[in-house]
């Protein structure tokens, strides 16, 4: 009796697991739209990166702050957009999310990654950088890097947008986004995104600008239908 | 057996009732050395001596604080006050980003900071300022969820030797010490005038030539732990994946000898030697012993 009762249960955990990876598999809905703002927003200014040749010579013409960085079409770049509610947490994937300091500059000007995922923070200039990432949350640390030195591996185990600069180079600004779930894309030059692969359900969308802050979104998907949330900010000219 | 279970049950109720107050109770408590700091004592202390600045939910929002740009136009306090909330500690023992012992912030107690407000508190007794510590830590849930990072390995001084000295001052140029505090260490880099803290606060970097003591300690031992573990909240970062520890004390022993207002061994070697005492006149001759008149 006993030794029946083990084979229903494993066979029933098989059954779970089989449907299990059936639902792994990706296939669901789609959520895509478009960035843009309206109003004036603020005039972006070319770094004076002449307290650092080595960078400077990097460059023919000086490269702009990128506080806000806008395209054609009023579409707005460099938006997280990610799903604030409604999927589940994901366990982190192996592979790592790189930073890469290069000219003075921060590649890419937004990094999104999972919570505890790892972050390789990589230096390509001949100059030290700090690394200074401003977390509420999480913890802050602040840690040198010369020209040379090998990345700096970290992780973060809260999800929080944190603000990362360079205390040397006052221009040097950047975004961690750590999320909790691998469904986030970042707006292009053209202010668009997808979220692909998304079971049905109930979730809520958030945008999030580094100057204008964030805004939400709900929108339910059922089966592999393809839904369009487009966010627009209001751009401040100062 | 039916009132055996109600009573079994009604212990294991007394039990999760009481698990929080176990908890709470061991963060209550700071231990530095043989003296053990309680909380509900530093409490009444705190709101005795500390309140003014910190403010009464520890943020560092006392009334003794204005931010800068505010009105009136910041007649107070210059430096805002530590904020105990955000648990984010300049003086530690420990690895950047983490949380730091009970004897650091007792330390810190004791001490005083210099170039800020924070007095020293050596006229309380030990157990005054374990209670202090103790009810400090109250102020952020940090406390309930980390434990203090593991104190950062110091290794023994190795004898002071002018190879000492200059190799520490390559050191100073490779690892760009001179974009915040400048290349005579006066703290007028070229990035010293656009620095600012974790609160957007305008900071300046130490100045070696004005003083003695740093703003965490006085000795040696203090100077290779500022720059191994960083002072967090500012813009001072940590070279302990950057710099091996004899290099550290290489470095140590020539930072002591941009502090030319202050007698030490380091200087007077440093001045003995032909490059350093070039070097030395030459860093004399611009500043006045205080710093003042020097262009910051």
């Amino acid at each position: 009796m006993r030794g029946r009762c083990k084979d229903v249960l494993l066979a029933v955990v098989v059954v779970i697991s089989a449907s299990m990876m059936i639902s792994a598999r990706p296939s669901g809905g789609t959520v895509s739209g478009k960035i843009t703002y309206e109003g004036t927003p603020a005039k972006q200014k070319p770094i004076d990166m002449s307290k650092e040749p080595t960078c400077a010579k990097q460059y023919t013409t000086p490269p702009t702050t990128e506080t806000v960085v806008t395209g054609p079409n009023n579409a707005l770049e460099n938006v997280v957009v990610y799903i604030s509610a409604g999927a589940p947490d994901e366990a982190a994937p192996s592979k790592a999310a790189v930073f890469t300091q290069k000219g003075c500059r921060y590649l890419p000007h937004v990094l999104a990654f999972q919570v505890n995922q790892e972050l390789n923070v990589l230096n390509d200039d001949q100059t030290s950088h700090n690394i200074h990432p401003l977390a509420k949350i999480n913890r802050e640390w602040n840690k040198s890097q010369p020209p040379g030195s090998p990345p700096i591996v970290d992780k973060y185990d809260k999800a929080e947008m944190i603000a990362v600069k360079c205390n040397i180079h006052p221009w040097m600004h950047g975004t961690f986004a750590v999320l909790k779930n691998s469904h986030y894309a970042i707006s292009g030059q053209d202010g668009a995104f997808t979220l692909p692969n998304l079971p049905p359900g109930k979730y809520t969308i958030t945008a999030f600008h580094e100057s204008y802050g964030d805004q939400s979104q709900d929108v339910t998907i059922s089966g592999s239908e393809a839904k369009t949330v487009s966010f627009t900010f209001k751009a401040k000219p100062y | 057996m039916r009132r055996m279970n109600v009573a079994k049950c009604l212990a294991g109720i007394a039990a999760l009732l009481a698990a929080p107050l176990l908890v709470s109770g061991q963060q209550a408590e700071s231990h530095i050395g043989k003296v053990n700091g309680h909380a509900d004592t530093g409490k009444q202390l705190y709101f005795r001596y500390c309140w003014g600045c910190h403010g009464f939910r520890g943020n560092g929002s006392g009334e003794n604080w204005m931010p800068t740009g505010s009105y009136p136009d910041s007649p107070y306090l210059n430096i805002q006050p530590r904020d105990f909330v955000t648990a984010t500690f300049k003086c530690r023992s420990t690895p950047t980003g983490t949380l730091p012992t009970d004897q650091d912030l007792y330390n810190s107690l004791v001490r005083g900071l210099i170039n800020s407000n924070m007095p020293s508190w050596v006229t309380l007794t030990d157990q005054n300022r374990a209670d202090l510590v103790a009810y400090i830590k109250s102020f952020s849930e940090r406390w309930k969820t980390d434990k203090a990072g593991a104190e950062i390995n110091v290794p023994a001084e190795p004898a002071l030797t002018v190879q000492s000295i200059q190799h520490g001052k390559e050191l100073f140029t490779k690892l760009e010490c001179w974009k915040c505090h400048g290349p005579e260490g006066r703290g007028d880099g070229p990035s010293a005038s656009t620095l600012t803290d974790s609160n957007d606060q305008p900071i300046r970097p130490y100045n070696f030539a004005a003083g003695s003591r740093f703003k965490c300690g006085t000795t040696n031992h203090d100077l290779y732990k500022i720059f191994m573990t960083g002072l967090d909240g500012t813009p001072m970062p940590s070279f302990a994946d950057v710099i091996k520890p004899d290099e550290a004390w290489d470095l140590v022993h020539y930072l002591r000898t941009l502090q030319i207002s202050h007698k030490s061994p380091e200087l007077a070697l440093w001045e003995g030697t032909k490059e350093g005492a070039e070097i030395v006149k030459a860093q004399r001759v611009r500043g006045t012993p205080t710093g003042s008149g020097v262009n910051q």
